[in-house]
């Protein structure tokens, strides 16, 4: 398998290739949006209708209002746009890190430290 | 002739600009990351480069996946930043070098780099956390700079061999330059991390590690790792070597490292710094 195909090669990881930057393209869109105070402000009045205007699937919407970090990356978001979205809900890296590998905020610092001391 | 004196590598999350922001340079947390950059910014001081040449990606500020170049360069006297999504202070204007940058996009394209070539381009956190490091205070409006933009968020993604070669063409541009200048060359982004799907938090120190020992003594090897292998070696985006590996090209002869300093993590990665110098040229 390679970085090309729709089946990922590497578990856990969801790498942005083509496939995937089609089935994403109007959540990345969207997303992209946030770079704006005003687009930022559009979606927290009214998120289901922001998300109805860049063509959001009823699956991406759901994922949306769910914040769900891991249904967004498999409906086609990339973290440099998804980045933004957790942004906007005040998320950090860390905070999203702990989301997505099912863990607390400080079990996930504790395994990055671990990894960073080159104890694991 | 332009002389390339010397190259940095440099990470440039965003949290550092939040660090910096914050005065956290102290903390706990922060100090050993911190710590390794006075000896850095003596010798940018001391040697006062005229350019710095800067390879980064970009992070969806300039470009979006609607038209998405894999090399890019800056050919203007001026580049702006400007809000990210996520609340990071913009910083002031970074002063360009288009003769230099107009001559190198020739150059390169004339070697089958065939570059997106832009007059305007908003430069994100890739860019803008190296200068704010090397530059305290944002205190980098006397240098001039030239931003290279390599893709590492949409495969396909150019391969290390390619983005070595680029560093190569670079290098060679540089030094046919007729005018008299000096020009630093900066790695940024990297090392292992990976902020993304169940394996986000994957970090590698002793790839991390010896990434850096070989990158001084032996690119060529580094030029073999296909971007996948970096990715299962230190996760997703541990592809954001290949800005590191790109500023090695423009490096020839015998390399010294002069300064070195890994510490991991921050934020989700490891952190590399290095300060390196190269056999120069004569003077012509």
């Amino acid at each position: 398998m390679s970085e090309y195909d729709s089946e990922q090669p590497i578990p856990g990881t969801y790498l942005f290739n083509g496939h995937m930057a089609k089935k994403g393209y109007g959540l990345n869109k969207m997303c992209f949006s946030f770079n704006e105070q005003s687009a930022r402000d559009e979606f927290n009045q009214d998120p289901d209708a922001y998300c109805v205007k860049f063509g959001l699937t009823e699956r991406q919407i759901k994922a949306i209002r769910e914040r769900n970090i891991i249904a967004l990356l498999k409906e086609g978001g990339s973290i440099y746009y998804v980045a933004k979205f957790a942004g906007l809900l005040k998320l950090n890296m860390q905070d999203i890190g702990a989301i997505q590998s099912g863990q607390s905020l400080d079990a996930f610092n504790a395994m990055l430290k671990k990894r960073g001391s080159g104890e694991g | 002739m332009a002389r390339i004196i010397g190259a940095i590598t440099t990470s440039h999350i965003p949290a550092i600009a939040n660090a910096m922001a914050n005065k956290q340079e102290d903390s706990p947390y922060w100090k050993p990351f911190f710590d390794g950059y006075p000896p850095v910014r003596k010798w940018l001081n001391e040697k006062k480069p005229d350019v710095i040449v800067l390879f980064y990606n970009d992070h969806g500020l300039e470009f979006f996946i609607d038209k998405k170049p894999t090399f890019a360069i800056g050919v203007a006297d001026q580049y702006h930043n400007s809000d990210e999504g996520w609340g990071i202070a913009t910083i002031p204007p970074v002063t360009g070098e288009s003769e230099l940058s107009w001559h190198i996009a020739n150059s390169l394209v004339d070697d089958g780099f065939d570059m997106t070539i832009c007059q305007e381009m908003k430069v994100d956190h890739g860019l803008t956390v190296p200068l704010s490091l090397m530059w305290p205070g944002n205190d980098y409006g006397h240098v001039k700079v030239i931003p290279v933009c390599i893709n590492c968020e949409q495969y396909p993604m150019p391969q290390p061999k390619r983005c070595y070669a680029l560093g190569q063409a670079i290098g060679k541009a540089i030094e046919s330059y007729d005018e008299d200048l000096t020009v630093a060359v900066f790695g940024t982004g990297g090392m292992s991390h990976q902020l993304d799907g169940e394996a986000a938090g994957t970090l590698n120190r002793e790839f991390d590690l010896e990434y850096m020992d070989k990158l001084v003594t032996n690119p060529e090897e580094l030029t073999r790792y296909s971007n996948l292998d970096l990715v299962k070696k230190g996760g997703a985006q541990t592809v954001e070597l290949n800005m590191w590996i790109a500023m090695r090209g423009t490096l020839r002869g015998k390399v010294t490292q002069l300064h070195r300093n890994y510490h991991a993590p921050i934020s989700n990665t490891g952190a590399g710094l290095l300060l390196l110098e190269h056999e120069m040229p004569e003077k012509s």
